[in-house]
């Protein structure tokens, strides 16, 4: 399908909508306007808990902050909706910015039971707060205005309540097709992998969670002026697993899912009130919930990927137009070879009583390659955690470039130089090749949030595109840059790895065990690859235990056994020593 | 506040906690068992204060209709899946344990109340209505999800406890009951008046505790359940069943809630609704003890008890809003206590 096709089927679906009011009756059009308010919350959730895999329940609550703050300042205030608009989403946000920055730290299902948690103690409060008038809500909201005319039938309120969601919509497909989009699409990797690409992963969850936020900021705002009259009931629990619901049955992580699911979840609630009651009477009250909630766990338990994915799969691939040619992106000007540039001083680190790296002291110069090797168990993955900054030292220091990297968290050793691979495979299957490589150029660009969603990067982008596509082609996989990741055997994920790592345009690559797993005819085109690296002046150190490829490739070797430095050498020395022969063979051989 | 306010909302509280404890150690138990996050079990507790009531005034108690529909529906669910894989020989078996056995104590319940059976048969008949009611929901809704993530667990169990609710109204109705208590002694200690009932209630949380104790340590059904908990594959390698651990922990976590929801009944009034907020307190009690720990999880439920007490004194509206909002600087504690450990990865 050509971008054009995509822009005309869009194009459709804005005319029906606009039309919609001259064709349907005001029943439907109020139904759509639910959808539409639903839709926005469903869409944060899909950019939040679909994307980025935060499971949050508590977007309820956002809605009810913004709803029942519009609503105090437009009554009693007697202010503008308007200013109740900036009121309700500047509120929201502190809130969600308050909350995001406690809770966003905590891992998996911890966040989601937090977000039960604050969910719960916010609605607790609508009803609770004399102001707000306890449980009876407050009544007779003035409705929105736009200079003289009034929205106040659903057919008028119902096109500001879709423009809003188209452009959410838009934004929101903007923004994932970015810098940011990108490493919000890494968050379910883990935090490891995304902070090893010089990505700050706490605040992108931040950005990420205020963004879902805001969105349900302005679905409260225009659910209060739309309904005229706030209460605590649609603001609690169970409205906020409804919104997850929608998310996910729309399709975890699909923009237009949120529509798609807000839109199911709302006609199918609306005709289980119809039909129950003819099946069961008296008990329809009652029975919706449960029929809702077995519908709910039924999609869990068969059909958890949601009904865009599903449908995408029938319908023809997108094609992928390049963007045309750019500027490059500036280059690091590399040390002079020979520098010292990492500099490992008497290293500890301990595991309560055990001591795994045990005062090692290395260098790597600049141009080399070094090889880290040694038996099973030696810390060698220790010592490399210690570099890159995904451990922290007990004892002594690692100094880059001079500078100490000791107290530094992850990516910003990572954006100081040094890119790493991982010794089990961590891509992002689903994205393409292009995408996984455009994530290591992250640390080079510069597009924020606003920029990416305006759409204000294209110079930027097409330049990262290049650098990306050049890297590709460095390593050999620039035929197919549009196939997914996944889809890759083994030798080639860690060759896409490689330069994942290359485009971030690091000092120093650090590779951990780069050989495990590969084929003899792999093993030898990644000799051949680093080499050609080293030719082009950069630095490597290998962490590997397969001597046979280390020794025909390395410039210089360090033996590690047991945690402590056992030897450090040239490959040819290393390889009569008798410390050496003893740790690999158990005796001297 | 005077001490002597001080000392009674202290004696109150910590009979509350010892509500929470018996809930919130079922929680544990079920967690790290099933690494089910089992948000219904305040339900249990509250269905099992509904039945006794309905019991009581020799009325036929909704969870007769219940049970009776979830062993159907779990027979179901039980004879499909082994049809699908031909395993025939184990259709008797699975009518017998999901579909005769809870009809076996339903029509017994049934036959009993027009006897107008005394207290301690009530309460045993209370309590064996309420014991199928977790297995069989965990053979329909979470057995075919079992090796799931977390997340998607506690997604499921939040909806299922949204079920549960709407159950409990259809099949209990919307009158809230309050039970007998079951003892009217009174004493006196230090100018506090100590009920019957709050004794009972913080022994009946102690013999429990212990209770489980010895059943983890000196049991081998005990044994395999913690072997499950630490590791569910080397606990199949070693011939256990995960499935059938699941089993027992819910029956194990089932009376932990009855007890409680029979403890409760004559202290508050319950409704067919009142199981998500002890389930919810319960639950921050056992993340107190980090979702892992019996002694710090009983110690948690009894910080929350005696926290809800004193802050329902300065506040009763905000009590609720007090004792959640407490749950995240807990988490963050629990969380930076936590070993660091490679995070869960789910596409």
């Amino acid at each position: 399908m050509r971008r054009s096709q995509i822009h005309l089927i869009g194009l459709i679906a804005v005319v029906c909508l606009g039309i919609a009011p001259y064709v349907l009756g005001s029943f439907s059009i109020t139904l759509l306007n639910y959808i539409g308010i639903y839709a926005l919350v469903a869409i944060g959730l899909a950019l939040l808990t679909g994307v980025g895999g935060i499971v949050s329940f508590g977007q309820a609550a956002f809605v009810g902050v913004s709803a029942y703050a519009s609503a105090w300042l437009s009554t009693t205030g007697g202010y503008s909706p308007w200013l109740g608009l900036i009121l309700g989403a500047v509120l929201t946000c502190s809130i969600a910015a308050f909350l995001g920055f406690v809770t966003l730290r905590l891992k998996g299902h911890f966040l989601s039971l937090s977000t039960i948690a604050w969910g719960l103690a916010i609605a607790y409060m609508f009803g609770n707060i004399e102001g707000l008038g306890n449980y009876n809500g407050i009544a007779s909201i003035p409705p929105i205005s736009f200079g003289s005319i009034e929205l106040i039938r659903s057919t008028q309120i119902y096109y500001l309540i879709w423009a809003i969601v188209i452009i959410a919509v838009l934004l929101a497909y903007n923004l994932l097709n970015s810098r940011v989009g990108r490493a919000m699409r890494t968050l379910r990797g883990g935090d490891t992998l995304v902070e090893s690409l010089g990505i700050n992963a706490f605040w992108i969850k931040l950005a990420s969670f205020i963004i879902a936020a805001l969105l349900a900021a302005v679905s409260g705002w225009l659910y209060a002026h739309m309904s005229r009259f706030v209460s605590p009931t649609p603001f609690e629990a169970g409205m906020g697993i409804e919104y997850l619901m929608m998310a996910m049955i729309g399709g975890a992580g699909s923009i237009i899912g949120g529509i798609v699911g807000a839109a199911i979840v709302t006609v199918l609630k609306n005709s289980i009130q119809d039909y129950l009651p003819l099946i069961a009477k008296g008990a329809s009250g009652q029975l919706e919930i449960v029929a809702f909630s077995a519908l709910f766990i039924l999609f869990l338990q068969r059909a958890r990927q949601g009904i865009v994915p599903y449908v995408a799969k029938f319908l023809p691939e997108p094609a992928h137009e390049p963007p045309p040619p750019a500027e490059p992106l500036p280059r690091r000007t590399q040390p002079p070879p020979g520098q010292t540039i990492l500099k490992v001083d008497s290293a500890v680190r301990r595991f309560g009583g055990l001591i795994a790296v045990n005062e090692v002291s290395f260098e790597v110069r600049s141009g080399e390659i070094l090889g880290l090797i040694g038996p099973n168990g030696a810390g060698k993955s220790t010592m490399f955690n210690l570099i890159t900054g995904a451990l922290k030292l007990s004892g002594g220091g690692v100094a880059f470039e001079g500078a100490s990297v000791a107290d530094k968290r992850q990516y910003q050793i990572a954006r100081a130089g040094i890119a790493r691979t991982f010794q089990h495979v961590k891509l992002r299957p689903r994205m393409t090749l292009i995408d996984n490589v455009l994530l290591g150029t992250y640390p080079r660009t510069k597009t924020g949030f606003w920029r990416g969603a305006l759409r204000l990067n294209k110079d930027e982008e097409a330049s990262a595109y290049q650098e990306a596509l050049a890297q590709l082609k460095r390593v050999g996989l620039g035929d197919k840059p549009y196939e997914l990741a996944g889809n890759l055997p083994l030798g080639s994920q860690r060759v896409l790895e490689i330069a994942r790592a290359l485009a971030a345009d690091p000092v120093l690559l650090v590779l951990d065990e780069p050989a495990a797993g590969l084929r003899r005819q792999e093993k030898l085109q990644l000799a051949e690859l680093l080499r050609s690296l080293r030719s082009d002046h950069l630095t490597i150190l290998l962490v590997e235990h397969d001597m046979d490829f280390v020794m025909g490739l390395v410039d210089r070797i360090v033996v590690m056994d047991f945690g402590s430095k056992l030897c450090e050498g040239e490959p040819k020395e290393i390889r009569s020593d008798a410390r050496v022969q003893e740790a690999y063979l158990g005796a001297v051989a | 506040m005077t001490p002597d306010i001080a000392a009674i909302l202290g004696v109150d509280g910590i009979a509350t906690g010892a509500i929470y404890v018996l809930v919130a150690i079922g929680t544990v138990l079920i967690f790290t068992v099933t690494r089910v996050i089992f948000i219904p079990f305040g339900d249990i507790a509250a269905f099992t204060a509904l039945t006794l009531a309905a019991l009581d005034t020799g009325q036929v108690p909704g969870t007769i209709g219940l049970l009776v529909a979830l062993a159907c529906l779990a027979t179901l669910v039980e004879v499909t899946s082994l049809v699908r894989k031909q395993d025939y020989r184990e259709i008797p078996y699975a009518l017998f344990y999901y579909l005769a056995l809870p009809a076996a104590i339903a029509l017994a319940v049934w036959l009993l109340i027009p006897l107008k059976p005394p207290l301690p048969v009530r309460l045993a008949m209370a309590l064996l209505l309420i014991l199928p009611i977790a297995p069989l929901l965990d053979r329909i809704v979470f057995r075919p999800i079992a090796d799931g993530t977390v997340l998607l667990l506690l997604i499921v169990s939040v909806a299922l406890h949204f079920a549960l609710v709407g159950l409990g109204l259809l099949f209990f109705g919307p009158e809230g009951v309050r039970t007998e208590p079951l003892s009217s002694f009174h004493m006196e200690i230090a100018g506090i008046m100590l009920s019957g009932q709050t004794i009972l209630i913080v022994v009946a949380a102690i013999v429990f505790s212990v209770l489980l104790y010895l059943f983890f340590d000196f049991t081998l059904v005990g044994k395999s359940l913690r072997a499950t908990a630490i590791n569910r594959t080397g606990a199949r390698l070693m011939g256990i069943r995960p499935a059938r651990a699941g089993t027992v922990a819910y029956l194990l976590g089932s009376l932990m809630a009855g007890v409680s929801g029979i403890l409760i009944a004559p202290v508050n009034t319950i409704f067919y609704d009142s199981g998500f907020l002890i389930g919810l307190k319960a639950f921050v009690g056992a993340i107190i003890g980090g979702l892992a720990s019996y002694p710090g999880t009983a110690i948690g439920a009894v910080f929350v008890g005696i926290l809800e007490s004193f802050a329902s004194f300065q506040s009763s509206a905000f009590k609720d809003v007090i004792v959640f909002s407490m749950l995240i600087p807990i988490l963050i504690w629990r969380s930076l206590a936590a070993l660091h450990s490679e995070e869960e990865v789910d596409e």
